[in-house]
């Protein structure tokens, strides 16, 4: 296509672009005016994050060829209207609305298109705005309050004062540059003159293959300066998340054992390889037998993906305690019952992205990720590399949600910069994100569940069956934990729970928000509501005299400390019992429509099972009195960067806003662990509370004072304060340490935890979190609709160090929760996009309750327990039970589409009739 | 082979470049870009975005609601149309989300060919045909023989959509929606249907419904159509096995065949409920 000249109109100037005029808008206007605000997240018009306002109508720029553009006027979000931009900036930052920021843009452009018509939206008007831009990390909540309070005039923040920040509803530290379009994702930036990197990837879903004359295909294709195959690979082409386990091949070698995985990588000038039409690299496919469910994969006669690993069978997990097959035999009640639940995609708006570059002797990868020293690990093993030549440098993560745990392209990046010397790029399209990276893993699960006749929980067995895909990845952590926390937040004396990890040639499934747990919890829960019944007792009632609490006993053999589950159920208990009645009411007069509530616990371990996951937080001082907090935990939304500042800043007694981040950077920040587990605001918290605490420490070493109230730096000086007291330390000569610090301490927290037994006795994990949520759904009784109508979520989260950031991750994992419930079912080779797999809109989010029990963990920093991944685990068997209670419908598989749950409801009334 | 891209200003010279070579006809693209990861519109391209005449609605002598190839979800939207056109302004407002409905076109959506297509229930409860135009002269085609099945069109060699076009007896009465989805907003339908109902006095003087989503075009229900005329606005004379004889829904990741037939006469039956309340309120 020949280029053309394009003239753009944006911020009231004329561009002049070359450009084809076929081009898609979105990539011209980053491409070529730089402006990197307009986010790419799926090509096709699904997902709304290159929304931007032409002639002041939004568009998606990904849909729209240059040159329908030309002579139109643009507006991006760093070239809108400041008056209004700004504006809308600080109700977002006020309220909390963006959380990893990558669809911030879009959902900006949309309402100011919205707030020029209506200076005063409605909140149906908002959605109606909106409608068109995914966000997967906020439930759209915030979003719609920050919308609908743009033009009202707002009360600016107070900055917390020393000493004070914790529990301060505090504006993230990071939050501008995911407002004003200026934060720098995976895709955003590349050293001049990157080479792109596209890599071929099996169409099947196991295949043997063989390449043809490469050489020839290079040199006969101009512009390609490298074409790289796993015989290129100088280290070990095996990594994996838990090294003992490591399988997955950077690039395949003989076989491909799932659709999409890559064999080769092409590399060249980026216009030539963004052009090449990779059907004609040289590759011989020939299929193979294959599985992608979890119940062919355990077939006899299904195709073995691992000679090393019998049966298909990546490992076993196990809990038992007591005699739990006795005492099923002689319970007064038992239910029983079997749940299925399907692949879960993380659907991130942000696609896998990053740049790599030599610097010296030292490759560096700024790429998206939650794990930047595992990162380094696997890509110097892969590229056989020292540690120390690999740097990870994390850019801003467009979501993960466990996901972005594995590494996808760093290792490729390294290959392809090792190959050619030169910096390269890599952006995954959407349907290589969807088809290459992890999933939650589908569970086929049975358990029963026994009561005596006062309705106490005497036994359970569980087993459940988890299709891990091809390769490890996080499939052992999957089948530990659910075994763990099976049971629930339920007292469970005699118990055992067993699960599986198959492999099939699915996608590999990973860590996806609660590792296994949400799906276990959705057959415990389902099942507790039969119970419930059996009992003749009031289900939350039977939940609240079956919860566990303080002194009580995990079926691990754990004695359990600061539990709140009471507390959460009994701040429910006035949401219950109206509701109940509001929906009684309701349904009287109502036929095709019901409405129902249903209620569901969670509790979570937070941090590795039964592992040592240490943090280590750097925090010095500099001569000119900076205070610089070393801050390894990266932030993919849900706010560890402002957590952690605000407990260093208080532990320290130095206002948080004098407080500067540094990092995460494997180069300048010790490892603070992965961002997983909901292990960063417990772990990375209280290595940040001991920096805290000994840099104050070693700063009163140079005063004579006992303690400080306040630690004021300025102009090359500390000014400490205690009482009436105050002492100036001057900094300017005093002697610097290796990182440039004058004063530096580094802490480390490791939780105390201990291996699991044969049984699965031990400790392991040093704190949990709980909770519980209360669902109230409408049911339609011919179409088999669901639509949630409210959420009260309580959350026992022992200390809200934020308590607007605890309130967004809640928000989020409901919406989350929603989708694996309603509407989230990946089907390898027919849900590769983000319009055949449906997440949440802004329409289907209802309103939210968040209600924060702060009950002090002992081990906690300033008591605060882990919160990200608890808060999805009861939505889904809330949102089921309340399906039931409306409609009857005993559902046995997720996600609850209509068609599903017709079937229930017919079922039901069969049962009845 | 360097592809070309032509963006003329006049329908004749578009007309010329698609008898003279077969090019891809583009106007809103929110068909044609998600279909390629590419970059770049791949292939020539005809985008007939420029061509004035060929946007926005006008009426012949002859009484035709003549809709141009170009206009948009959000032209049909905005436009003051006659009540029979509720139905297809509410599947406008149902296609995608804003910035689709401000880019997409409804004869794309037609071209398309998808059995999921928003537009073409509507259409075809207004008796909606489509003009199609070459150099070698213009033809009207029924919509119900435009569309031959999922992403197979009428459309010969050279030829292009330059509207659509409503004939009076479509424009009476009061038209209806509804979409069954697995989400709100941005959402492929499970099943749709489409109504058209004509009342005078309380008795169904002209009734035309269509579903789509349930088979590999949306059709017409032309048995039921004829029980409901000359009676009382009855949506219970929409019998489950009348609907099911009219479509054949396949099994598919959204709902199965079952449901399909299920819920089709469910939505129709409500679909036409609305009407004969909106009718009542109208009289």
């Amino acid at each position: 296509m020949t280029d053309q000249t394009i003239t753009l109109n944006v911020a009231g100037k004329d561009h002049i672009v070359t450009a084809a005029p076929g081009r898609r808008l979105s990539d011209v206007l980053r491409d070529d005016l730089n402006l990197k605000s307009v986010k790419i997240g799926c090509d096709a018009g699904d997902c709304g994050a290159c929304t931007i306002l032409m002639d002041g109508a939004q568009y998606c720029a990904c849909l729209t060829p240059a040159i329908q553009a030309d002579g139109r006027r643009i507006e991006t979000l760093e070239t809108a209207e400041p008056k209004l931009a700004t504006r809308l900036q600080d109700s977002f930052l006020d309220h909390g609305a963006a959380q990893c920021g990558i669809c911030t843009p879009g959902i900006m452009m949309a309402a100011m298109e919205l707030l020029r018509e209506v200076a005063q939206p409605t909140e149906a008007e908002v959605h109606d705005a909106l409608a068109g831009v995914l966000c997967r990390c906020t439930g759209y909540r915030k979003i719609i309050q920050a919308v609908m309070a743009t033009n009202t005039p707002r009360i600016p923040q107070k900055p917390a004062a020393a000493g004070c920040a914790v529990g301060q509803p505090l504006r993230r530290v990071d939050g501008r540059p995911k407002v004003n379009g200026t934060e720098v994702f995976g895709a955003d930036y590349a050293p001049e003159g990157a080479l792109l990197v596209r890599a071929i990837r099996g169409p099947d879903y196991h295949a043997e293959f063989s390449f043809g004359d490469l050489d020839a295909w290079c040199a006969g294709t101009a512009g390609v300066a490298a074409v790289i195959t796993a015989q290129d690979i100088k280290g070990i082409n095996c990594y994996g998340v838990i090294p003992p386990l490591a399988d997955q091949p950077a690039l395949a070698e003989t076989k491909t054992r799932y659709r999409g995985e890559p064999v080769a990588l092409v590399v060249g000038d980026a216009a030539v390889i963004e052009a090449l039409d990779l059907a004609d690299f040289p590759v011989t496919w020939t299929a193979l037998p294959y599985s992608t469910t979890q119940a062919d994969g355990m077939a006899a006669d299904a195709p073995q993906l691992h000679a090393h690993r019998p049966e298909n069978t990546l490992i076993r997990g196990h809990v038992t305690c007591g005699t739990p097959d006795d005492h099923l035999a002689s319970a007064a009640h038992v239910a029983q019952g079997a749940f299925e639940t399907s692949y879960v995609e993380h659907a991130y708006i942000e696609p896998e992205a990053g740049a790599a570059w030599l610097d010296g002797e030292t490759l560096c990868i700024q790429a998206c990720t939650q794990a930047p020293v595992m990162d380094q690990e696997d890509t110097a093993k892969v590229l056989g590399l020292p540690l120390e030549r690999v740097r990870i440098i994390p850019s801003a993560a467009g979501g993960g949600f466990g996901s972005k745990l594995d590494v996808t392209l760093q290792p490729l990046l390294g290959l392809a910069v090792l190959k050619t010397g030169k910096p390269c790029r890599m952006v995954f399209t959407r349907t290589e994100s969807m088809q290459s990276t992890t999933k939650r893993h589908p569970g086929s699960m049975r358990a029963s569940i026994g009561a005596d006749a006062e309705g106490r929980i005497i036994a359970m067995t569980f087993h459940g069956d988890f299709n891990t895909g091809p390769y490890a990845s996080w499939g052992p952590t999957v089948a530990t934990r659910v075994p763990v926390h099976a049971s629930g937040p339920y007292l469970t004396p005699n118990y055992r729970a067993t699960s599986r990890a198959v492999h099939t040639n699915g996608p590999s499934s990973g860590a996806f928000r609660g590792f296994g747990v949400p799906q276990a919890a959705i057959m415990q829960e389902v099942l507790y509501d039969d119970l419930a019944a059996k009992c003749g007792i009031d289900r939350l009632a039977f939940r609240h005299l079956n919860a566990l609490r303080d002194g009580d006993k995990t079926p691990s053999g754990q004695t359990l400390q600061a539990v709140g589950m009471v507390e959460c159920l009994e701040a429910l208990q006035p949401h219950w019992d109206r509701l109940c009645a509001e929906v009684d009411a309701f349904n009287a007069g109502s036929d095709s429509l019901k409405r129902g509530i249903g209620i569901a616990s969670c509790w979570y371990g937070c941090g590795n099972t039964a592992m040592p996951n240490p943090s280590t937080i750097r925090f010095g001082i500099t001569a000119e009195g900076r205070a610089m907090l070393h801050q390894g935990a990266t932030d993919i939304g849900q706010g560890s960067n402002t957590v952690i500042t605000q407990i260093a800043a208080d532990a320290l007694g130095m206002a948080i806003d004098a407080i500067e981040l540094v990092g995460p950077d494997t180069g300048l920040t010790p490892d603070c662990g992965k961002t997983s587990a909901s292990r960063q605001t417990f772990i990375t918290g209280r290595a940040a509370l001991a920096a805290g605490a000994a840099l104050k420490a070693a700063i009163l070493r140079q005063t004579n004072l006992s303690n400080a109230d306040e630690i004021i730096a300025a102009d090359g000086a500390l000014t400490v304060k205690h009482g009436n007291e105050s002492r100036i330390v001057a900094l300017k000569d005093m002697a610097q340490d290796a990182h440039g610090y004058v004063i530096c301490v580094e802490e480390t927290y490791d939780p105390p935890t201990t291996t699991l037994d044969a049984n699965g006795q031990g400790t392991p994990y040093a704190q949990y979190g709980y909770g519980a949520q209360l669902a109230e759904v409408e049911v339609d009784m011919k179409l088999g609709t669901t639509r949630v109508r409210h959420i009260i979520a309580a959350h026992d989260v022992g200390r809200a160090i934020n308590p607007q950031l605890a309130e967004g991750q809640i928000e989020g994992g409901i919406a989350q929760g929603l989708g694996l419930a309603l509407m989230e079912e990946y089907l390898p080779g027919q849900t590769e996009n983000l319009h055949n797999y449906l997440i949440p809109t802004i329409g289907d989010m209802p309103p939210v309750t968040s209600i924060l029990i702060e009950k002090p963990d002992p081990e906690g920093p300033m008591g605060a327990k882990g919160l990200g991944e608890h808060v999805l685990i009861p939505t889904a068997p809330a949102i089921l039970n309340a399906i039931r209670h409306a409609s009857g419908a005993r559902l046995t598989k997720v996600p609850a589409l209509p068609h599903r749950v017709l079937a229930a409801i017919r079922d039901a009334q069969g049962r009845t009739a | 082979m360097t592809s070309h891209y032509y963006r003329p200003k006049e329908l004749s010279e578009a007309l010329d470049l698609l008898a003279a070579a077969p090019l891809c006809v583009a106007a809103g693209c929110t068909d044609l870009f998600p279909a390629t990861e590419r970059k770049t519109l791949q292939g020539d391209v005809l985008d007939i975005t420029r061509i004035a005449q060929l946007r926005g609605f006008s009426h012949d002598v002859g009484g035709n609601l003549r809709i141009g190839a170009t206009t948009t979800w959000a032209d049909i939207i905005r436009s003051p149309l006659p009540p029979a056109f509720d139905g297809l302004k509410r599947a406008a407002r149902e296609v995608g989300a804003r910035q689709i409905q401000n880019q997409g076109t409804l004869a794309g959506n037609l071209c398309n060919a998808s059995p999921a297509a928003d537009g073409v229930p509507p259409l075809l409860t207004l008796d909606a045909r489509v003009e199609v135009q070459s150099t070698g002269g213009t033809r009207q085609i029924a919509l119900s023989d435009f569309i031959q099945g999922p992403r197979m069109t009428a459309l010969g060699a050279g030829e292009m959509v330059t509207a659509i076009i409503v004939p009076p007896v479509g424009q009476f009465g009061i038209g209806h929606f509804r979409k069954l989805g697995a989400r709100d907003y941005l959402v492929i339908s499970i099943a749709m249907t489409a109504a058209r109902m004509v009342v005078t006095d309380g008795i169904v003087q002209d009734i035309a419904l269509a579903i789509g989503s349930c088979g590999p075009t949306a059709v017409r229900l032309r048995a039921i159509e004829a029980d409901m005329t000359g009676r009382p606005p009855d949506p219970s004379l929409i019998a489950d096995e009348a609907v099911a004889l009219a479509i054949a829904p396949i099994d598919d990741m959204r709902a199965d065949a079952g449901y399909r037939r299920i819920s089709a006469a469910e939505l129709l039956r409500r679909t036409v409920a609305d009407l004969s309340a909106s009718q009542v309120v109208a009289a």
